[in-house]
This record gives structure tokens, C-alpha cells and sequence, in this order.
């Protein structure tokens, strides 16, 4: 039998989709405003059900966009509920607007989003250019590498939110984690209520006694203040996030940080993933020690905060670096990880010295990722450190047809 | 990529089971202590279109997630896939294809040359038709691949199979007679 | 007349800006502090109330989209109109254009400044 981490916790087969919608189930938010769309329209209506067969007490509201969705929620949340959605890709491009008007406003709303193409080309297939384009909206980012920590990060999320007073996401890759059944082990109904607590605002607009007006318009005389609350509360997020985890590794076993490290304190080279992916490079990384071969691997959890210095102090060492981006910025530069993590890099002092980076980007549309490529990327990283190769001043891209 | 990780490829048309099998599959598997994974061919799914499903079954936990391109079993529930789909794609020689059919396996052989101990046939369709009633043969397919995959205890899969049809036919308890002897038989009768 | 330190339009001269620190999480606004902005000061031509001519109909106090038509509590009409309230009034003209065309009890006059 497969063993649980948690005393009470019990191992059960679930997808990406139903873990998330199990885990809305049990934090049961007063208010639920959604939008089915692929690949995230099982949480939408697994959820649904579970309101209309009066399992749970959530108000759920059909509504007719995802602009309403996010709108609807962001009410909600003003009122004093807390307040979950769920989205994917254009969904997630039509709440634009309101998205940073949840974060602007300090909302603490919760959404489970399955990262998506965008369109054109229309593609329904997992890649990461939805959440990574949303980037700078203010919103708290977590991505799972697979269902397990999809169900862990939306639990987390609840607390993180409503201590950060910041709105978050938690991804997971489209029908990669979404739709792939594996193992889960979830956590009795009343331990995830009480690691969560009750939501108590501080202020909230239902609270007559206590009026206030929110959202007013601020010129150039208050704006750059408030947007810097904002920017302060996402840095101050990485330690309410680390102390959150702490928590849920005393009640619930399972070790969470703002980032993984796999095998990265003696590497000699290493990539840099987010998402599903890093389960396909740790078979890779595992492989290649098995040959003697110092891989490793750092897979980002926590994207927004971004853990700036700590993740530059961890690859500092590391001879030759790819960072992988399942999304493209079109910038003419680099993609999001990249750029990220070179900044990040250049920070600390480490700009053209050591270690070298490459940017990648791959699995734009769904398109496959597996362990060749991986391996083929350490191969090119090897070659790096040898110096035999060069290292690419641009972006390198995986599995794709140029000529 | 552990040896010990074992990967199937189902083949069917849409409508017929495909997913449902692959995730029953695994369901039962992770019922008597394997780490699973089981996944659609991804994408919009059209009535009697050519479908695809996949399961991932290891006694160590599974993080790999890309697609399987070279399965060690293949499950085609419909025979006449075999015209319109590579079936054989990405199977070495050492892989297995499971097919429902009437005929037998050196028809099979023949017509997707591939070496005779690597086909193995039974009429799952014959038997959902005698066991369930209607021409569903995903279940039945489901006991051809424990025998053939050879590691995997049957009597645990037909119990774990009842307790999880329990929860879904609790009130038809025909139906899940049915689909249990219908394994019991494709189990047996596979060849 | 109150002064307090309020966020918003730079109308006094002595105004203390407040600080990331000092202002309130997000973007919220202590409740009643519309009363401390004297818009008043913004008014070109002035509402002038006829007491005499007033029937007392209060289209005027449901029309004007400052709150500046002052009423007190009536026991034969329930309520009845005061006054105009000029430190918010800006001038717009709506109570004028709004009270019955017979009766005519507000006219706009230019400000005197």
C-alpha cells in the first residue's frame, strides 16, 4: 500500500481538475463566480455540483463572462466573503482589467487557473503564456507540478491570501496535470477547515457600523502610494508564504518552499522549470547522477513574489544554467523565467561571469516535452562547461520546426 | 523511465470506453498499493473517432508527465481500428498488443506485422455481449491486460473493481455481477 | 467649520499628504469626508431659494446631485425645505431647471465674487 504522509490524510486516484474542485469543496468559500472553460471547466463543475446537491454552502453564481467572474468574486470579496473563481487562458485574458483591480484593491480572492495557449493560432493545449502575460498584475502566483501540490497550493493559497492581503492564483499545466489521473492523498475535511480558519476581515463594506468608500479615484497624488503598498505587500508575501508552509508541514507532513531545489547544492549544471515539467527532468537529473553527471535541478514554485535573491545566491555557483519558459514573451529578448532570473543574477554581482545561462523556450501550445529533450538540453549545457560549445546569447527553442 | 515502470496504450473510438477503461485501470491498480497515472489523448473528443488513452503503472511514485510514445502494452478495443490508425507505433519488440477480436492472433500477426508472441487476442465484444448485455468491451479488455501484463494479482483487481462499481451501482447489482465476470472470463480466455 | 486632514483633491492649503504607512491598506477613503471638500468654491452662479414662493414638493432636495438642499422635519408635510448648503453647492443649476415651471422658487443669480 501506498504510505500517507499525513496520519489522517488517505491516498485516493484524482485528476488535477477534481483535486482543485476538492479542495474549493473543502475550503467552502461563501462565494464561487465562475465560467467554465477548457481546460478548467471540471473544477467549474464539479464545484457546481457539489452546491447543487447541498453538499457545501457556497453561494455559486452562474455568471456570463469571466469578466463577470472576476468582477462578481472582487464584489464579494469587498463585502466581507471570501471569494474563489476559476479560468484558463482567454478566460483568464477577459478578466484582464479586473485582475489588477482585485490586487489593486488588496482582495484576498483565491482562483484555481489550468495554464492554457492564447490565442491565435486557437489552441486548447497546456502551455504558460495566460498566467505568465498576468505577471504584473499584483496577484500572488503558484504553480503546481502536479496534482498533489495543486490540491496542497490551493489550501495554502486561502491563508497566503488573506494574511497578504493580495489576490492568488494557484496553476496547474492544461491536460498535462489537469486531465492526468495520479495519486493524491487528500486530508480529512475538518483539518483543512481548521488550517484555514475563519475569514475575519479587517474592514469589509457589509459592515454598516463602519462605512468607507473603496476604490475611490487617486491622482497623482495618492496612486503612487497605494501602488507602492501593493508592490511592498507582494515582497513582504514571501515570508507570510514560507510561514504558511511551515504550518502546513507541522498539520499536514509535506514540505513546501518558494522554490524546490532537486539535487542543486553540488551541481555543476542545472535548468531552472516551472510546472509539470520538472517531473519529467528530475526522471533526467536522477539518470544522469546515475552516470556521474552533477545535473540539477531548481523548479520555481512561488513565480510571483519572485524569490529574487534566493534563487540567484542557489544558482550563483552552478557553471551552466537553462532556464526553461513555457511561454514566449515576443519581446525580441528573452522569455519571463529568463529574464527574471537573469536580473536576478546581475543583482547580486553575477553578470557575465559565472554561471552561464541559456534561455529555452518550449511546449508552446501543448507541444510535447519529454526526457530527450531534457537530456539534450544537460548535453548542451556539459558542452557549455567544457567549453567545446558556446553559449546562446538568444533564445534556444525546443521541438520546433524552424527549417 | 525505471524499468520497473510499466506504460499501456489504449486504442478505441469515442464513445467506447477508452478513457473510462484507462482510468478504472488505474484506480484499481492504485487499490492494491501501485503508483498510477492514467490520461486522455488530449484534446476534443468526437463520437466513434479514433481515441487514445494512456496509463502509467510503477511500484515507485511517477513524476515523469510527458506523453508515451513507447508503450509495453497495447489494449485496442476496436479490431477495426487496425485499418485507420498505426497501432504498432512506438512498440519495440518486446511490447504486447491486446486486441478484441474474432480472429486469431496469427491473423492478427499478419496484419500488423509484428512477431507472434507479441499479439494476444480475445472477443471482449462476445463476451460484454454474454456477461453485460451490451457490446461494452472495456471491461472485459481490463482483464486481458492484468493477464497479460502477468505481475498484477487478479483477485485484487476484481475486488477493488466491486467496491468501486459498488459506489457507482449500488442499485443494479446486475451490472456489477456482469462487468466482474466478464473480467473473470476475458482473464481466462485470453490468448 | 471642521477642518480634518482628509485624502483627496488638494483643497486646503495646509493639507498633510499622508504617507504609505499612514494611509489605510488598498485603496479606501474614511467615510464622510465629502463634507470637508468645500466645493462650493468651484460655483459660477448661485441657487437663490424663495421661501415664499416654495410649495415644498422637494423635487429640488431628490434632484441635486450634491446633497445641498437643506430640509427640516415638518409636522404637517413631514419635511420641508431650509435652505441651500453653499460650502458644497457648485452651482449646477439642476434644483433651478427642476422646480415646477409655476412656482419658479429657485433662481440662478451670478456669484458675486
Amino acid at each position: 500500500m501506498i504510505k500517507t504522509v499525513c496520519s489522517r490524510g488517505k491516498i485516493v486516484a484524482k485528476t488535477g481538475n477534481e483535486v482543485m474542485a476538492e479542495a474549493m469543496r473543502q475550503i467552502e468559500p461563501d462565494v464561487v463566480a465562475a465560467y467554465p472553460i477548457t481546460p478548467a471547466t471540471e473544477i467549474v463543475q464539479i464545484f457546481s455540483q457539489f452546491v447543487a446537491d447541498g453538499i457545501i454552502k457556497s453561494e455559486f453564481v452562474a455568471v456570463e463572462s469571466e469578466h463577470s467572474a472576476m468582477s462578481t468574486t472582487i464584489a464579494a470579496s469587498a463585502a466581507g466573503a471570501r471569494a474563489m473563481t476559476a479560468t484558463s487562458s482567454q478566460g483568464l485574458s477577459l478578466m484582464w482589467e479586473m485582475l489588477y483591480i482585485a490586487s489593486g484593491l488588496r482582495l484576498p480572492v483565491v482562483m484555481a487557473e489550468v495554464n492554457r495557449a492564447l490565442s491565435a493560432p486557437i489552441n486548447i493545449h497546456g502551455d504558460q503564456s495566460d498566467t505568465m502575460g498576468a505577471r504584473d498584475s499584483g496577484w500572488i502566483q503558484i504553480y503546481s507540478e502536479n496534482s498533489q501540490e495543486a490540491y496542497d497550493n490551493m489550501i495554502q493559497s486561502i491563508r497566503i491570501a488573506e494574511k497578504a492581503k493580495l489576490p492568488a492564483f494557484v496553476t496547474t499545466d492544461g491536460f498535462i496535470i489537469s486531465h492526468c489521473m495520479e495519486v493524491v492523498e487528500v486530508y480529512p475535511d475538518v483539518d483543512v477547515k481548521a488550517f484555514i480558519g475563519e475569514y475575519k476581515p479587517d474592514r469589509y463594506l457589509l459592515d454598516v457600523k463602519n462605512p468607507y468608500t473603496l476604490g475611490s479615484i487617486d491622482l497623482q497624488d495618492y496612486y503612487f502610494e497605494h501602488r507602492y503598498q501593493l508592490a511592498k505587500a507582494m515582497t513582504d508575501a514571501k515570508d507570510i508564504i514560507l510561514d504558511v508552509a511551515d504550518d502546513f508541514k507541522e498539520t499536514f507532513g509535506r514540505e513546501y518552499g518558494l522554490y524546490e531545489k532537486y539535487m542543486i547544492d553540488d551541481a555543476e549544471i542545472a535548468i531552472v522549470v516551472i510546472g509539470s515539467v520538472a517531473g519529467t527532468s528530475k526522471v533526467v537529473v536522477k539518470e544522469l547522477r546515475k552516470r556521474g553527471i552533477k545535473a540539477g535541478l531548481l523548479k520555481i514554485r512561488v513565480y510571483r513574489p519572485f524569490p529574487s535573491y534566493q534563487i540567484a545566491k542557489d544558482l550563483k555557483r552552478i557553471k551552466a544554467v537553462a532556464i526553461l519558459d513555457k511561454a514566449d514573451s515576443c519581446s525580441g529578448a528573452f522569455g519571463p523565467i529568463y529574464s527574471d532570473v537573469a536580473a536576478s543574477l546581475c543583482s547580486i554581482g553575477m553578470v557575465s561571469s559565472c554561471p552561464k545561462i541559456v534561455n529555452y523556450v518550449y511546449g508552446l501550445g501543448g507541444r510535447e516535452i519529454n526526457t530527450d529533450h531534457i537530456f539534450s538540453i544537460y548535453e548542451k549545457l556539459k558542452k557549455i562547461v567544457l567549453g567545446v560549445e558556446n553559449f546562446s546569447n538568444k533564445i534556444e527553442y525546443i521541438n520546433v520546426r524552424i527549417k | 523511465m525505471s524499468k520497473k515502470m510499466i506504460e499501456v496504450r489504449w486504442h478505441g473510438r469515442g464513445g467506447q470506453g477508452a478513457k473510462t477503461a484507462a482510468l478504472l485501470f488505474a484506480e484499481t491498480l492504485l487499490a492494491t498499493g501501485k503508483y498510477i497515472q492514467a490520461f486522455p489523448e488530449y484534446g476534443p473528443e468526437r463520437m466513434g473517432a479514433p481515441v487514445q488513452s494512456f496509463n502509467r503503472i510503477s511500484d515507485e511514485i511517477i513524476t515523469i508527465h510527458s506523453g508515451i510514445t513507447n508503450p509495453n502494452y497495447v489494449v485496442i478495443l476496436d479490431s477495426s481500428l487496425m485499418n485507420s490508425v498505426n497501432v504498432t507505433y512506438g512498440v519495440d519488440n518486446n511490447g504486447k498488443i491486446i486486441v478484441n477480436t474474432s480472429l486469431n492472433s496469427q491473423d492478427i500477426v499478419k496484419k500488423l506485422g509484428v512477431l507472434t508472441n507479441q499479439v494476444c487476442v480475445i472477443n471482449a465484444s462476445k463476451i460484454a455481449l454474454e456477461t453485460i448485455g451490451k457490446d461494452i468491451p472495456n471491461t472485459p479488455m481490463l482483464g486481458a491486460l492484468v493477464k497479460v501484463i502477468g505481475a498484477l494479482n487478479i483477485d485484487d483487481v476484481l475486488e477493488n473493481i466491486r467496491v468501486k462499481l459498488m459506489t457507482k451501482f449500488r442499485h443494479k447489482p446486475e451490472v456489477i455481477e456482469g462487468n466482474l465476470t466478464s473480467i473473470k472470463r476475458a482473464f481466462d480466455e485470453v490468448c | 467649520m471642521k477642518k480634518k486632514e482628509v485624502k483627496g483633491f488638494n483643497v486646503h492649503d495646509n493639507e498633510k499628504k499622508l504617507s504609505v504607512s499612514e494611509l489605510p491598506v488598498g485603496d479606501i477613503v474614511e467615510a464622510g469626508t465629502a463634507v470637508d471638500f468645500y466645493t462650493g468654491s468651484w460655483r459660477l452662479q448661485r441657487p437663490v431659494w424663495n421661501k415664499e414662493k416654495c410649495i415644498n414638493c422637494l423635487i429640488c432636495w431628490i434632484s441635486c446631485p450634491d446633497s445641498c438642499i437643506k430640509i427640516l422635519p415638518d409636522k404637517q408635510k413631514t419635511s420641508i425645505v431650509a435652505g441651500i448648503d453653499y460650502d458644497h453647492c457648485k452651482g449646477c443649476g439642476i434644483c433651478a431647471k427642476e422646480c415646477p415651471s409655476k412656482i419658479k422658487a429657485i433662481t440662478m443669480e451670478h456669484e458675486k465674487k
